[in-house]
């Protein structure tokens, strides 16, 4: 099998690679035999109905699957050529390279700079108070956050409205200079003004950062990102250029779901 | 290969360092609690092993007619009481004739247990035909003895400092070279009362006042607690009143048991004049204490019934009664009788509120119903435990074993019964 | 449809309904056990309190730095009627209490968090029986081992570092409670790291958190509303724990903070004036119910506190 035949659409460099990846949980296979790459400083969106894998196939990127005791990955998943899984790999570090946004927000129960500045703290990235305030700030401009919150950074973070919290969650996985950020369903609990936002930041982050995004909203895939990735009951049916996948699609699965005929 | 990837670099190093570290102190905060726990275990185990054994000694008693029974009569009372003293003491001299001197004599009598003499005396009127005879009979050694035979009295220690003299040790070593000194199984310990002799004294009827107390707080406290947690579950509506006996229900169970002991003083005692000193007023006041617990317990394993079984019962036009005591009360209760029986576990070994009934009595005799002066297992151990001899300190660990032997069973019994009787649902 | 059956039909109606009613009264009565509990608890304190300050001003009581209960031998012996500040038991209390907590706090919070933590499920269900045992253990064996082997040891330590310890030393009494409540504490406390949601640990996870800085940065401060509220049971608990001071700690009323002094407890004191003879219209035995309302009023109050602060923190994760 040719495995690098779903990596060859786009010309962008790849910064993470998949080849042949199955996840278990237990004795349920959850993902079967998955190969994708990720170009860098694009958004590639994974769809999907419900159950489909797509989630879980998110947080192999960044081992967040180790947290659960029954989940077993197999395959070969290389970020900058380095393999993740090698038991070398410090997967602590790794996800401060590779940050997540859940589908949730989850501010820690702490203040709006708090929340920011857990991140640096831990991995000791500020120099100083100046520095750590610094990158904050920076942060939270990136994450579109500062202009309405800059008067109050010592409320919790608790306070804020759904749609700022998730973007304060942006801030927080911006914060410790990640090279990938993976966003699990970020605006399924949020309002469409709310989603508009994140959609539009998303939009400005790619320049700098890779975004990987698990949506089960396909308008929102073909409005943010540039790659799309197709699962269907842990497999990946199809992947591509987004634009050729909502309107082109090879794979009558595709087609039947973006048509509405799988949900 | 990008190296901050990798967990050998210094920073990472640090941070995963510091982690390896965080769960040692986790381990070693259990390890110190678990080897404390142990610890005490041991410290108590081979401290009260040996009260399980007591000191024996032979003496050939000559068993004269003239001393037991002068007057022929072989009335049950008068060979009970008879002074056997003497012929103790003359069997004793056979084998340490030294001991003629009046002091002498005393301290020669004193390696006996007080109670040998009533322990012929009982022997005598179970069989008068004795009289008359020549017997070797095997009495209790007193405590001072019972130490030493145990190796608890170390001779190497100045003489002034222990009641057992070097003379003393001279005669039990002589008795022991003619084979007259032996350790047996202990039964006094299981079968009598408390003294003030601890080769005498007893664990029975503080046994039996606990078991009598906790046969009341059961009597009380079983069906009050779980009409309580079913009224509060099944029937109560929310309202200011039930709000109000839920707080009291979760704050009568932080209450402190001695507490508990001064209410049982001032209502029960004071009051109502109930008898003092009882298991009726123990097991009353140790109801009350487990009361909340019971409650509680009881009420949460209602609340895990599911409401499908309710329905169930509702829709066949079953009413609210018949639903509650048919359906789900036999499907709570072996929940409910577990949560009952770990509740009393805890009251079995409730101390303070009793010394406040003053169930904290010299209790001799074996009480026959709950109206009777009694004290209970952890109250007898906290006299045993205040008292000055040194026997008492192998007592008081004996006893503590037999209380933990019976939380453990009723612990035991607990989990058995909740996994003979749980229903699937 | 027949007239007859319709009215056997209501009759019996009629009668299930008060049969209905009847079991309803009877399981409202059982109720009110427990608050006639209370009330009888709070009145028959209360009611001997009262009369005890008839005898001995209540400031006296509150405020007197001088415990010495032993009343007149003679019924003429007026003056020497003895004194009865509550402050001397409340410090000793307290000095206990603290060694207590000193020893319980880590070591059940650690035990805590190690179990909720980092422990495998095959290890915790080890462990966690074993140490709900050392919660099974009756106060009175605690006190016994601690009067009998901890404090010949604590003094023997004090002894070879040259300097003297009480036999009946607070820090005796009170390490050994400490390691009474451990269970206690390791419980309510792994609860309430069980209730922090899983979403914040992830949210620290996908940052790079070691496990280790995700329990001690993230999950600890969101649980330590719970965390205190278990704390202040614990203290309750201390406050009134009885046979461990009765049988470890002293009688002597000192007003210290020296823990390798003897110091007693209001608890202590409750039973010493209680039992052995007592004439009940004495200040002597009167006082015992004063300071049982002293205690009563604070392990409740501490108690009212922590299940306040408990419930509201399970609220917010609810």
């Amino acid at each position: 099998m040719n495995t690098d035949a779903l990596s060859a659409e786009t010309g962008a460099k790849p910064i993470m690679t998949a080849r042949n990846v199955d996840v278990f949980y237990g004795k349920k296979q959850a993902i079967d035999n998955v190969s994708l790459d990720i170009p860098e400083n694009q958004i590639t969106a994974l769809i999907g109905p419900s159950g489909c894998g797509k989630s879980t196939f998110l947080r192999c990127f960044n081992r967040m699957n180790d947290t659960i005791q029954i989940c077993r990955v197999k395959g070969d998943i290389k970020f900058a050529g380095q393999d993740i899984y090698d038991p070398k790999v410090d997967v602590v570090a790794l996800r401060s390279r590779i940050g997540m946004v859940f589908q949730k927000a989850n501010p820690f129960p702490k203040s709006i700079f708090e929340n920011v500045a857990y991140g640096p703290k831990i991995h000791s990235l500020a120099e100083s108070k100046d520095h750590l305030e610094d990158i904050v700030i920076t942060s939270l401009k990136r994450a579109g956050l500062y202009d309405e919150v800059s008067d109050r950074l010592d409320e919790p973070g608790t306070s804020l409205s759904g749609g700022q919290q998730q973007r304060l969650c942006i801030a927080r996985a911006i914060a410790v200079d990640p090279q990938i950020i993976l966003m699990d369903e970020p605006c399924s609990a949020l309002d469409p003004i709310a989603t508009a936002i994140i959609e539009e930041l998303m939009d400005s982050m790619k320049e700098k950062y890779t975004i990987v995004i698990v949506t089960h909203s396909m308008q929102q895939a073909a409005r943010v990102s540039q790659q799309t990735a197709f699962f269907h009951l842990g497999e990946l049916v199809e992947s591509g250029d987004t634009q050729a996948i909502f309107t082109n699609p090879e794979k009558e699965r595709t087609q039947n779901y973006i048509s509405g005929r799988i949900g | 290969m990008p190296d901050y990837l990798l967990s050998t670099s210094p920073a990472m190093a640090k941070r995963h360092a510091r982690h390896t570290r965080f769960q040692w102190y986790g381990r070693i905060a259990i390890a110190i609690s678990i080897s404390f726990m142990l610890l005490m275990f041991t410290a108590i185990f081979f401290r009260g092993i040996g009260a399980f054994q007591k000191t024996m000694i032979a003496v050939d008693v000559q068993f004269t007619e003239s001393q037991i029974d002068p007057s022929g009569t072989r009335d049950e009372n008068s060979l009970k009481q008879a002074n056997y003293k003497p012929i103790l003491l003359q069997g004793l001299q056979q084998v340490i004739p030294g001991a003629t001197e009046r002091r002498d004599r005393n301290n020669l009598y004193k390696l006996l247990s007080n109670g040998a003499t009533f322990d012929l005396g009982e022997r005598v009127a179970r069989k008068p035909e004795l009289i008359g005879t020549s017997q070797r009979v095997w009495v209790a050694a007193s405590s001072e003895v019972d130490l030493y035979v145990k190796g608890k009295i170390d001779p190497d220690v100045p003489e002034d400092l222990r009641r057992l003299k070097d003379r003393d040790i001279a005669w039990i070593e002589t008795l022991r070279a003619s084979g007259q000194v032996k350790k047996q199984f202990n039964k006094t310990f299981f079968t009598s009362g408390d003294s003030r002799a601890p080769e005498m004294a007893g664990i029975l009827s503080a046994a039996l006042g606990s078991f009598f107390s906790l046969l009341i707080c059961f009597l009380i406290a079983f069906p009050l607690g779980i009409l309580t947690a079913v009224y509060l579950e099944e029937y109560a509506r929310k309202s200011r009143l039930t709000d109000l006996i839920e707080v009291n229900i979760n704050n009568l169970a932080a209450v402190p048991s001695i507490v508990f002991g001064l209410l049982g003083l001032a209502i029960f005692l004071n009051f109502f004049n109930l008898p003092r000193s009882t298991p009726l007023v123990g097991g009353m006041v140790l109801a009350l204490m487990t009361l909340p617990t019971i409650i509680i317990a009881s009420r949460s394993i209602l609340r895990s019934i599911p409401q499908a079984t309710r329905d169930a019962a509702l829709g066949l036009g079953a009413s609210k009664t018949q639903t509650t005591f048919h359906h789900v009360v036999p499907l709570a209760m072996p929940g409910m009788l577990t949560g009952t029986i770990l509740g009393m576990a805890r009251a079995l070994g409730e101390t303070a509120p009793l010394l406040m009934i003053g169930m904290v009595a010299f209790i001799v005799d074996v009480p026959k119903g709950v109206t009777d002066v009694a004290t209970a297992l952890p109250v007898q151990i906290f006299l045993w435990a205040d008292s000055p001899e040194k026997g008492f300190v192998e007592l008081t660990s004996a006893a503590i074993m037999v209380l933990l032997v019976f939380l453990i069973l009723m612990n035991v019994f607990a989990v058995y019964l909740r996994k003979k009787l749980e229903r699937r649902w | 449809m027949s007239q007859s059956r319709d009215l056997t039909l209501r009759r019996a109606n009629r009668r299930s309904q008060l049969r209905e009613y009847a079991i309803q009264g009877l399981l409202i009565a059982c109720s009110f056990v427990a608050i006639f509990t209370t009330i009888g608890i709070v009145a028959s304190l209360a009611f001997e309190a009262i009369r005890f300050f008839g005898k001995i001003p209540i400031t006296e009581f509150l405020f007197s730095l001088e415990w010495s209960p032993q009343t007149a031998i003679r019924a003429d012996q007026v003056g020497a009627s003895g004194k009865f500040g509550v402050l001397p038991l409340l410090s000793g209390t307290l000095l206990i209490s603290f060694i207590a907590m000193s020893v319980a706090t880590p070591l059940g919070l650690l035990s805590a968090v190690y179990l909720a933590e980092f422990a495998k499920p095959k290890t915790r269900n080890m462990i966690k029986p074993l140490l709900e045992l050392l919660a099974g253990i009756p106060t009175v064996v605690y006190g016994f081992f601690a009067a009998l082997v901890v404090a010949p040891i604590i003094r023997g330590m004090g002894a070879g570092a040259g300097f003297e310890i009480s036999s009946e030393s607070a820090l005796a009494a009170g390490s050994v409670m400490g390691i009474m409540l451990v269970p206690f504490i390791s419980s309510l406390s792994d609860d309430v790291i069980n209730a922090v949601p899983q979403a914040l640990r992830d949210a620290s996870y996908g940052m790079g958190a070691t496990h280790t800085e995700t329990v001690t940065k993230v999950v600890l401060p969101a649980a330590t509303p719970g965390i205190i509220g278990s704390l202040l049971l614990a203290v309750s608990r201390a406050i009134g724990e009885t046979m461990i001071v009765v049988m470890a700690a002293g009688l002597a009323a000192n007003l210290t903070a020296n823990p390798f002094e003897a110091v007693t407890t209001m608890t202590v004191q409750i039973v010493t004036l209680l039992t052995g003879d007592q004439e009940f219209d004495s200040a002597k035995t009167l006082a015992a119910f004063a300071i049982a309302l002293f205690l009563l009023v604070l392990t409740l109050g501490l108690n009212i506190v922590a299940l306040r602060t408990v419930d509201k923190y399970k609220k917010k994760y609810a």
